[in-house]
């Protein structure tokens, strides 16, 4: 399965990006190949709204079954939900590796609802 | 015409200001309270509304049956207020600007536009002093279609006084933008004085005429007289900083109720703009 991680950079060694709207770049991770690539974020790090919103169609469009990162609002929630995406969140800030590896061994949950409030603008 | 009485700083005597003209107007007046997010016009009439109407925007709505999925709907939304998924959509409204593009651009007519209920306006008549309110729905974000709609109650028979939102940012501009004359109140503290320039900033860039009223006036309005004098606006009136003035705001009553010397000094200043 397909694993998206928000990341500050472009590497596994890259730290995780724990916005989820903002984040710099979503990595995505083929659990059984150990293939990365690389989604940019760019457009919605600079969008005046919605980018929770526009991140959560950019992960649910990539094929993506899970999603890792460190927070997630109500709309990113609904969209995630949406799109079948299930969202684990870590308050790890370390490297993206080491969340995957958290993942793996069954230390993240996977959350039923947002974790912090919606923000307007 | 149409007199806007805005400030920058808040809480430096709009409302009681606006109120004061438009008892002087009475019948030849209208009160429209634009502040929409914190109305408090209405408190000096100490009544309930005589009329509540709603105030509605265009949002969309969706069909899926015929949704086709071709995405051009979220694509084009410059708000991201909708989201597409495979065939499924989620509408934001709280994000939905009104344009209306989503609904004109799908080929399939999946969407449409309805009517989304964002505040009201009330209507008020005590004596022979007329206010209009907009009122925002808890919940809702934006203000400016309300701000319009009030606005919109403008009749050209009389004169309109706006109550503007304090700040510079767009309910203000929104408010004041039709404003044939700014009256700008301000207080003397350096807050007052640093609000003040940047209302003035923004009326100088939107080319609209303007003049000062010192509300607590006492004996420390050098700095605000000086900036006027460097702005080249007068300082149309000074109230006066007085504990009869706060006591009877404090019950309720409109500035001329507590200090009925100072009516001649607002007639005066109508007539000089010509609003009476």
């Amino acid at each position: 399965m397909k694993l998206a991680i928000s990341c500050q950079g472009t590497k596994l060694t890259d730290a995780v990006d724990t916005r989820f709207g903002r984040a710099a770049n979503f990595l995505l991770y083929d659990t059984e190949t150990k293939e990365v690539s690389v989604i940019p974020n760019t457009q919605n790090l600079q969008a005046a709204q919605g980018a929770g919103i526009q991140s959560g169609m950019t992960v649910a469009k990539s094929g993506a079954e899970a999603i890792i990162t460190g927070h997630c609002g109500p709309k990113a929630f609904r969209v995630l939900q949406e799109g079948n995406v299930k969202i684990y969140l870590t308050d790890n800030t370390g490297s993206v590796a080491d969340a995957i590896q958290l993942w793996e061994d069954g230390k993240l949950q996977s959350i039923t609802s947002a974790d912090v409030d919606g923000h307007w603008l | 015409m149409k007199i806007a009485v805005a400030s920058g700083k808040g809480g430096t005597g709009k409302t009681t200001v606006s109120l004061a003209l438009a008892e002087v107007l009475g019948t030849k007046g209208l009160l429209l309270d634009c502040d929409v997010e914190e109305p408090n016009c209405h408190l000096f009439f100490q009544m309930p509304a005589d009329k509540t109407t709603p105030v509605t925007v265009k949002i969309p709505s969706f069909n899926q049956d015929l949704c086709i999925g071709c995405h051009q709907c979220s694509d084009f939304c410059a708000f991201n207020a909708i989201a597409n998924i495979g065939k499924k959509l989620l509408i934001f409204p709280e994000l939905c600007h009104s344009c209306g593009g989503c609904a004109y651009l799908c080929p399939t007519k999946a969407i449409q536009e309805i009517d989304h209920k964002i505040g009201v306006l009330e209507y008020r008549k005590k004596g022979s002093v007329e206010l209009i309110t907009g009122i925002m729905d808890v919940g809702n974000i934006i203000a400016v279609p309300i701000i319009h709609q009030v606005i919109a109650q403008a009749d050209s028979h009389r004169t309109t006084i706006l109550d503007s939102p304090p700040g510079t940012a767009c309910p203000m501009v929104n408010t004041i933008r039709d404003a044939d004359f700014v009256i700008l109140v301000t207080e003397p503290t350096p807050f007052g004085l640093y609000d003040l320039q940047l209302a003035q900033d923004t009326l100088e860039a939107m080319n609209i005429p303007s003049g000062v009223i010192i509300n607590r006036a006492d004996d420390s309005c050098a700095d605000v007289e000086a900036f006027c004098k460097s702005r080249n606006i007068d300082v149309l009136m000074k109230i006066p900083f007085s504990k009869k003035i706060a006591t009877g705001y404090s019950n309720g009553d409109s500035l001329l109720t507590s200090a009925p010397e100072l009516k001649p000094k607002f007639t005066q200043l109508l007539q000089k703009l010509g609003g009476l």
